[in-house]
C-alpha cells in the first residue's frame, strides 16, 4: 500500500517551508579558507559579503548591498561605487581590461539611476610587463572614459614581482549624480511588475572563455562590454518613476541578479525561458560545456523593472537604443513563493533557478 | 540548434503527454526509474514532472559518476594532490565531493596542485607540458566515460610518458542495478535505461532485468521528447503486459553498443573483485582498475594513498536516495544540514545527483492533476 498522495506532498510542502525559511536568513561565512567559489558572485560571495564584510562595518549605505550607494552631504545625492578588474585573459574578443574597468564601475553608477561623473583609477602593474601592453591599455581607458562622459580624476600605481597580478589588475571608483526621475530599490519592486533584459545572454562571459583556448572551439562572439548610461536615460526617459528596479547582469549573469532580488525584496521572480534572447553561439557553447548561459557574465546587459502600464513603453525604448535591438520581456514579478525564481521552461515544465553554487568561469571580470 | 531543438519541442511533448495520460490505468501508481544522472538532470531542468500525471512517479537512479564515490576515495585522492611535485586533474563536479576532511577544492585552497579538466587528454596535455612534475587523473564513470581514459593511457604508453598516471574510479552501470533489483525495499515498475552507457555497452547487457526480474527496460536519450517517449513506451509495455529492452535512442545507441570502445577497455581494465559505492556498500565486480600490463600508470600504485575505508555520515541518506527508497527531500539533512553549497552526502554535489537537481530546480511547490 503507497502512502496517501495527498499527506506525502503536505509533508514535503513543510520541509520545503523548513528550508525556505533556513534560506532567508543572513548567510554565515565558514569557510576554513577563501576559495575561487567565494569570487562566482553566487551563495559563496553572499555568505563573505553578509556573513563577514557588512556586520563588520555596520554601515547603512553598506547594508543596503546595492551596486552603488548612496552619500549624501548637504543637498547632494551622489551614488559612489568601486569594483576591481583580474580578467584573464587581458584582452579578449570585443574589448580588453581597460575598457572593463570603466564600463563595469559606470555600470553600477547607471543601474542605480545615476549619471557617472567621474573615476579613480588604480593599477597595480606585473613587473616585466610590456610598455605596449601598458599603453594599450591606457589609451582603451581613455577612450571607454570618454565614450562614457566620465573623467578619470584621480589615480595610483603600484607595481608587484613578476608572477602576480596577470599583467596588471585595475581597480576603479566611480562617483555619480542621481538622477531624479525615478527612486530605484529592490524595496520599490511590486508584484505584476515586468521583467525586462536589455540583450541576448552570455556573451562577455563566452567570449573569455574562449580566448582563454582551454576548451579548442572556435566562434565568434565578442564581449558585450559598454557603458549603459545610454540605455538606462532612455529607460527613465520612457517609463520615469514606474521604473522601479535595474540591475547589471555581470558576474553570475541574468540568473544571479534576478535571485538577489527576489530574495531582496522577498517577492518571486517567474521567467519564461524561451524569450530570453540567445545568440545562437553562447547557446551551441554553453550546451557543449553544460553551462546555463543564465548564469554566463555580461557587462553590457541590463535588467529592468517595470510597473506594467509602462512596460510596452519601456521596451520601445530599449530597442530603440543602440546595441539593444534584441532586448525582451522575459518575466514578471509575483508575490508567491517568495525569494524564489522559477522558470517556465521551453519545453512547458517549471523549475527553480538557484543562485549560483560553484563557478563555471572564474576571473571573468 | 538543428538535431537539438527538435527534441525539445513543447508541442510534441504535449501530444506524447496525453499518449501517456491514455496509457496510465486510474488508481494505479507507477515507480518508474530513470538509472542514470544525465536524465535525472534532464527531468528537473526541463520540468518534465509537471507534464506527467500524478500518478506517474520517477525515481532517480544510482547513475550519477560523482554520487557513487565514497569518501574514503576522495581522502586517496586529497593525499595524492597534496604529495610534492603532483598536479593531480579531475572533472569540475568531482571537486566539490566531501572527503572525510573537506574535498579537492578545499584541499587546492589549502595549497594543492589541483585542476579541474574537461577530458582525460587535457590531463595528459598537462602532463605534457609539465615534464618535472607527476600528472594525475582522477578517472571516475561508467562506461561512458572509461573508453576516453583507456584511450588516454594508451596514448600515454605509446608516448612513453612516464610522469603520468591515472587514480581509476571508473564503475560499471550493471552490478549496481542487479544489486538493486534484489533489495527488498524496492518496488519499480520499470526503467529507463541510460542512454550514454548504452552507446558503449549496447542494449544486451540489459536483458536480465526482463528476463529475471519482469520489468521493462526502454534506453532513452537525454532530450526531454526523447524521456517522454521512453515513459510512454515504458507504460505501453506494461498496459500490454509486455517486458523487452527497447531502444528509444537509436540515433545513437547501437544494440552491440560499440565494439571498439569495449575492446579497448578490455585491454587496459580488468574487474576489481569489490568496490565500494557510496551509501550502496561493496558491491561485487562493480569497479574497474588497470590491468597488469597497465600497473606501471596506475595511481594507487606509484603513489602511497591511505586506502581507508570511512563511515558515511550518519545522518546522510545517500544509499537510500539513491536505490530510490526515499525522495530526496525525505532525507533528514536535505536542505537544512545538506546543501549544494556545503553538501554532506554526494547526492547534492553533482547537477546529476538526485538531491542537488531536486534542491537546485524541482524545490518549489507543483499542483497536478490527480488521475
Amino acid at each position: 500500500m503507497s502512502p496517501d498522495p495527498a499527506a506525502v506532498s503536505e509533508r514535503e510542502q513543510k520541509i520545503l517551508g523548513i528550508i525556505e525559511t533556513a534560506r532567508a536568513k543572513r548567510a554565515k561565512f565558514r569557510d576554513k579558507r577563501i576559495n575561487m567559489a567565494h569570487g562566482a558572485g553566487g551563495k559563496a560571495t553572499q555568505s563573505l559579503i553578509e556573513g563577514l564584510l557588512a556586520p563588520a562595518f555596520a554601515s547603512d549605505a553598506l547594508n543596503e548591498l546595492a551596486d552603488a550607494a548612496t552619500i549624501t552631504t548637504g543637498d547632494v545625492e551622489l551614488a559612489f561605487t568601486t569594483d576591481s578588474y583580474v580578467v584573464k585573459p587581458m584582452r579578449f574578443p570585443g574589448g580588453s581590461i581597460g575598457e572593463l574597468a570603466v564600463n563595469g564601475t559606470v555600470n553600477d553608477l547607471a543601474v542605480s539611476g545615476a549619471r557617472p561623473v567621474a573615476l579613480s583609477l588604480s593599477l597595480i602593474l606585473e613587473e616585466g610587463l610590456g610598455a605596449d601592453e601598458l599603453r594599450a591599455e591606457i589609451d582603451a581607458i581613455a577612450g571607454a572614459a570618454r565614450a562614457a562622459g566620465v573623467a578619470i580624476a584621480t589615480g595610483d600605481t603600484k607595481v608587484v614581482e613578476r608572477g602576480h597580478a596577470d599583467g596588471m589588475y585595475i581597480c576603479t571608483t566611480g562617483v555619480g549624480r542621481r538622477d531624479g526621475r525615478a527612486s530605484l530599490s529592490p524595496a520599490g519592486l511590486r508584484p505584476g511588475d515586468r521583467i525586462l533584459l536589455s540583450g541576448p545572454v552570455g556573451e562577455h562571459g563566452t567570449a573569455i572563455m574562449l580566448a582563454r583556448g582551454e576548451f579548442e572551439l572556435d566562434a565568434e562572439i565578442e564581449s558585450d562590454t559598454c557603458s549603459l548610461w545610454p540605455v538606462v536615460d532612455a529607460l527613465l526617459g520612457a517609463a520615469g518613476a514606474d521604473l522601479h528596479c535595474m540591475r547589471d547582469a555581470t558576474r553570475g549573469g541574468v540568473a544571479s541578479v534576478l535571485n538577489e532580488l527576489a530574495r531582496a525584496a522577498a517577492t518571486s521572480m517567474i521567467v519564461n525561458e524561451a524569450s530570453v534572447p540567445i545568440a545562437p553561439v553562447v547557446h551551441a557553447a554553453a550546451e557543449l560545456l553544460g553551462i546555463d548561459p543564465m548564469y554566463v557574465a555580461n557587462e553590457g546587459r541590463l535588467v529592468a523593472f517595470v510597473a506594467p502600464q509602462r512596460s510596452d513603453a519601456a521596451l520601445v525604448a530599449l530597442r530603440a537604443t543602440p546595441g539593444c535591438e534584441q532586448a525582451a520581456l522575459i518575466g514578471e514579478v509575483r508575490r508567491e513563493p517568495p525569494g524564489m525564481v522559477i522558470v517556465e521552461t521551453s519545453f512547458g515544465g517549471r523549475r527553480v533557478m538557484d543562485q549560483l553554487v560553484g563557478d563555471p568561469l572564474p576571473r571573468i571580470c | 540548434m538543428r538535431f537539438v531543438d527538435e527534441f525539445r519541442d513543447a508541442e510534441l511533448g504535449r501530444a506524447v503527454a496525453m499518449e501517456i495520460l491514455s496509457l496510465v490505468e486510474p488508481g494505479r501508481q507507477y515507480k518508474l526509474m530513470e538509472v542514470c544522472g544525465g536524465h535525472t538532470h534532464s527531468i528537473y531542468k526541463y520540468g518534465i514532472d509537471d507534464l506527467l500525471p500524478a500518478n506517474v512517479e520517477l525515481v532517480h537512479g544510482p547513475g550519477c559518476p560523482v554520487c557513487e564515490i565514497p569518501m574514503g576515495r576522495v581522502d586517496d585522492g586529497i593525499a595524492i594532490a597534496h604529495t610534492d611535485g603532483v598536479i593531480f586533474t579531475c572533472f569540475g563536479d568531482m571537486m566539490r565531493v566531501p572527503g572525510s576532511d573537506g574535498s579537492l577544492l578545499d584541499a587546492k585552497a589549502a595549497g594543492g596542485d589541483i585542476r579541474m579538466v574537461y577530458s582525460p587528454l587535457d590531463a595528459l596535455r598537462i602532463a605534457k607540458q609539465n615534464p618535472d612534475r607527476e600528472v594525475v587523473f582522477f578517472a571516475i564513470g561508467f562506461e561512458t566515460t572509461a573508453p576516453s581514459t583507456a584511450l588516454t593511457l594508451k596514448r600515454a604508453r605509446a608516448e612513453g610518458l612516464k610522469n603520468f598516471s591515472v587514480m581509476c574510479s571508473h564503475v560499471t552501470i550493471v552490478p549496481p542495478l542487479r544489486a538493486l533489483l534484489e533489495s527488498p525495499d524496492l518496488r519499480l515498475d520499470g526503467f529507463i535505461g541510460p542512454g550514454h552507457v548504452s552507446t558503449v555497452v549496447g542494449a544486451r547487457p540489459f536483458q536480465f532485468i526482463p528476463a529475471d526480474y519482469g520489468k521493462p527496460v526502454v534506453i532513452a536519450g537525454f532530450e526531454p521528447l526523447d524521456i517522454l517517449q521512453a515513459i510512454e513506451m515504458i507504460l505501453r509495455q506494461l498496459a500490454g503486459g509486455r517486458c523487452d529492452v527497447e531502444n528509444q535512442y537509436k540515433r545513437v545507441v547501437p544494440f552491440e553498443g560499440n565494439l571498439r570502445a569495449l575492446e579497448v577497455m578490455a585491454e587496459v581494465f580488468e574487474l576489481r573483485p569489490h568496490f565500494e559505492w557510496r551509501g550502496l556498500g561493496f558491491i561485487s565486480h562493480s569497479g574497474l582498475k588497470l590491468s597488469d600490463a597497465y600497473a606501471d600508470l596506475d595511481a594507487e600504485v606509484r603513489f602511497s594513498v591511505p586506502g581507508v575505508r570511512v563511515a558515511d555520515p550518519k545522518a546522510c541518506q545517500c544509499g537510500e536516495v539513491l536505490k530510490g527508497v526515499i525522495k530526496p527531500w525525505e532525507c533528514k539533512v536535505f536542505g537544512t544540514g545538506c546543501t549544494p553549497e556545503r553538501p554532506i552526502g554526494t547526492c547534492m554535489v553533482s547537477s546529476e545527483g538526485a538531491c542537488a537537481a531536486y534542491y537546485n530546480f524541482g524545490r518549489f511547490a507543483r499542483e497536478r492533476e490527480v488521475v
